[in-house]
């Protein structure tokens, strides 16, 4: 644990629209050293290294991509905080999507079944012709017959 | 001796467990009340000779007695007397007792409170509160036993780490375990459900509360950890998708899912199988998360010094508690029946969306933290998971949950009228419109996301009030009427729409602390002024000072605007001697729910010094938010349903009541 004060004053480039790239590259970097920070917000000798390099790659005139490409190609996925989407990282990216759509998908399914036994419940047989009778007698009725 | 009558006090609380593990069970099975109501002593005796451990090491930390290997490796008789207390639960072995203590406690808790529970219910809850209790018990004793004592005892200690001499450590950790050991009552319950193969509304009632209160601990608790980290570790972060953060987050997402499935269960008698999984989950989330802190699986700011046969003892205990009441869960939920039909439209519909949705972004942060180490143990690769990833994930899965949530409490149980409620959200439909409209001309060019953020969380915060207007009949009633009514309503409506506008607040200070921050790092000699969004900030002098066990640095600025002073701010740096470690102390200046932040860095051999200044608009709004949840969770609490308990049958004989 360290106190952060990350980047240096004599870091900061004086173009501000490479700044301004500069440190949105920072946060998606990791400070390999440190315990889950981004270059961006660590004080440790690499992550300052690495936010130097970022810097030099950009005035060199590299886009985002290629500053991306040639830190993975030294230090390898791990640098990177947010995964890229390929094979090994292809179930981290999708698990959630497919854990909405069967959520949505069982929920839909559920309610449909539960629905069609409901309705055939609700189909009851139909009445004789004797117990229509009956039941329109009951209705006629007046109310006062069924006051305690 | 007092580390000697600890360490037996809590062997006693071990034997205790096991009796009110077993011997309450078998009389719910034999339905003899004398064995069950054995569950009410023994939770009792256990919380008494557990709170006279914890004493003890309160006590030797307080003294000093660096003849226990705890108080030497983690105290100091330099240190202030606050942080010798708190200092008990800032290490591993301390804050295990203080987590067996407050599980004690909440057993102790249902013992005293649980007098209109059916007796068996309260002795399969006690019984399985028993079992946890058991396993961590063993785990202290076994591995992790803050009694030890030292053969060759040190003069002096060797200090507690310098990021936890704060008061944050007195609040944050305690806060934080009453919530995850809280949903231990729920997880007692739902087991407790599953092995009689009965499950009700009146459950429901029962769980509610303790539910509630576990779920506002952690709210706050976790609200302070972030306010914590946001002053003390001096780059104004306030949330790092840090795997500890996350482990504590989890519990929340699925404890909030919790809070309202069980609401549907309560009322409707619906959900019922869901309720009794998502009270099994939010517990083994919760003791995920202890096991992901302490076994040193995970690399992080919070992780205690570990140990492998420590990690091996919670995947030992997480296992046998997960996988047992997963399969338990298999075997028996079918004989829970289902009940209460409702269309997709409709109050209970709501809720089920409510629950899909935060249901996924647990998994979402749960895919995102162990995914790493899965994939580490699989094929040697290392990949980092981190704040891109779930920004990136996470909140798109809060768009359409705060879209939905005004209308959930407008809709009626069963079948709802989708567009009579949107007729009643006009008002919020528009306040949120114009808001992005002006927000958009005010800041055009910039961020496109923000001012629509913005807009849905003005959505949501007048969503929630036009729930307590329609209510009361604001606006269509003579107002003193209105007043009465509103008056009259029952405090769990006032709850939902607290702990919703708190929702909508917090949104508010996320996107404006992320969107229009601003930044200034420069290297300041004394005279020098910096200016920051308006302010200007000049260092007057430096100066040194000695504190009781540290040495600090101080830099004092005068913050003026326009001209005129208005303060003064003294960020500091802080060397500890015993460890060799330094903390920034950053200066806070609040204004409104802004603040301004300053955190000193290193000093040049000019006399300069780095510093790093933020203005943060609407900053403290971020941890408002939370407050006003759990404030709505109090008055959640308070409702008079919840005080009154359970309808019961009026002329039980109780003690013979037959175990039903």
């Amino acid at each position: 644990m360290q106190p952060a004060l990350a980047v240096q004053p004599d870091e900061v480039m004086k173009n501000p629209a490479q700044e301004a790239r500069a440190r949105e590259l920072s946060r998606e970097l990791r400070c390999m050293v440190c315990q889950n920070q981004s270059i961006d917000d660590s004080e440790a000798p690499l992550a300052r290294d690495l936010r130097l390099l970022v810097r030099e790659r950009i005035a060199a005139g590299d886009s985002d991509a290629q500053v991306i490409d040639f830190l993975v190609a030294r230090y390898g996925e791990y640098v990177l905080l947010k995964p890229r989407f390929e094979g090994q990282t292809l179930l981290l990216w999708l698990l959630t999507p497919l854990a909405l759509g069967l959520g949505a998908f069982g929920l839909w399914w559920q309610h449909r079944r539960r629905a069609r036994i409901a309705a055939r419940d609700a189909a009851a047989p139909e009445l004789t012709p004797e117990e229509e009778a009956r039941l329109a007698a009951l209705i006629a009725r007046p109310a006062s017959d069924q006051a305690p | 001796m007092i580390a000697e009558a600890g360490h037996y006090a809590l062997v006693l609380a071990l034997a205790l467990a096991l009796i009110q593990s077993t011997v309450p069970m078998i009389g719910a099975r034999l339905r003899d009340p004398a064995l069950m109501t054995l569950a009410r002593s023994t939770a009792l005796a256990q919380l008494a000779f557990v709170g006279i451990s914890f004493m003890a090491l309160v006590a030797l930390h307080v003294m000093s007695d660096f003849s226990v290997a705890n108080v030497y490796e983690n105290s100091h008789s330099l240190k202030p007397l606050i942080y010798k207390i708190t200092g008990v639960w800032g290490n591993h072995e301390g804050s295990m007792l203080l987590w067996v203590s407050i599980l004690a406690l909440f057993g102790g808790l249902v013992a005293v409170f649980g007098n209109n529970l059916p007796l068996s219910l309260r002795a399969n809850a006690l019984g399985v509160q028993g079992w946890v209790s058991t396993a961590f018990y063993l785990f202290i004793l076994l591995t992790s036993n803050p009694f030890l004592r030292l053969a060759n005892p040190p003069l002096e200690g060797r200090d507690l780490n310098p990021v936890l001499q704060d008061p944050g450590l007195a609040l944050h950790p305690p806060m934080l375990y009453l919530g995850y050991v809280g949903f231990s009552i729920s997880f007692s319950f739902a087991i407790a459900a599953l092995i009689e193969g009965r499950i009700d509304a009146a459950w429901a009632r029962w769980v509610r509360p303790w539910t509630l209160m576990a779920w506002m601990f952690l709210t706050l608790g976790i609200a302070m950890g972030s306010y914590w980290a946001y002053y003390e570790l001096g780059w104004g972060g306030w949330w790092f998708w840090d795997p500890v953060e996350n482990a504590s987050l989890m519990p929340w997402l699925a404890g909030t899912a919790l809070l309202h499935s069980a609401v549907v269960m309560e009322k409707r008698n619906a959900l019922k199988v869901w309720t009794v999984l998502l009270a099994i989950l939010t517990f083994s989330l919760s003791l995920l998360g202890t096991f992901l802190v302490r076994s040193g699986v995970l690399t992080s700011v919070h992780a205690f010094a570990t140990d492998p046969t420590r990690g091996v003892f919670i995947l030992l205990i997480l296992c046998v508690f997960i996988g047992g009441s997963l399969t338990l869960y298999a075997w028996r939920a079918s004989s829970l029946k289902q009940g209460g039909l409702f269309a997709p439209i409709s109050r209970e519909g709501a809720l089920v969306l409510n629950n899909l949705l935060l249901t996924t972004a647990c998994a979402t942060v749960f895919i995102g933290t162990l995914y790493p180490l899965g994939l580490e143990v699989l094929t040697g690769e290392r990949i980092s998971v981190g704040a891109p990833f779930f920004n990136l994930t996470f909140a798109p899965l809060f768009v359409p949950l705060l879209l939905a949530l005004p209308f959930g409490p407008l809709l009626a149980w069963k079948r709802g009228d989708l567009a009579g409620a949107a007729q009643r959200l006009y008002a919020a439909g528009i306040a949120a419109l114009v808001a992005v409209a002006v927000l958009w001309a005010w800041t055009r060019g910039g961020a496109a996301l923000a001012p629509l953020a913005i807009g849905l969380a003005v959505f949501v915060i007048i969503g929630a009030l036009t729930d307590i207007a329609e209510r009361s009949m604001l606006f269509r009633m003579p107002l003193p009427i209105a007043l009465r009514r509103a008056r009259g309503l029952p405090r769990a409506s006032w709850g939902t729409m607290f702990a919703h506008l708190g929702v909508g607040v917090a949104l508010i200070g996320i996107v404006c602390e992320t969107t229009w921050n601003s930044e200034l790092i420069s290297t300041l000699k004394p005279g020098d002024v910096a200016k920051v969004a308006g302010y200007e900030l000049k260092l007057d002098a430096i100066s040194q000072r000695q504190g009781p066990n540290y040495g600090e640095m101080l830099a004092h600025f005068t913050v003026s605007r326009d001209g005129r002073p208005i303060g003064a701010m003294t960020p500091s740096k802080r060397s500890f001697a015993t460890r060799g470690m330094s903390t920034t102390e950053a200066a806070l200046m609040s204004r409104g729910v802004s603040q301004l932040y300053v955190s000193l860095g290193d000093t040049a051999a000019s006399g300069a010094i780095a510093v790093r200044i933020y203005h943060k608009p609407m900053v403290l709004l971020i941890w408002f938010g939370p407050l006003l949840m759990a404030f709505g969770g109090l008055l959640s609490l308070s409702d008079r349903r919840l005080r009154v308990g359970a309808p019961k049958p009026a002329k039980a004989a109780r003690g013979l009541q037959p175990a039903e």
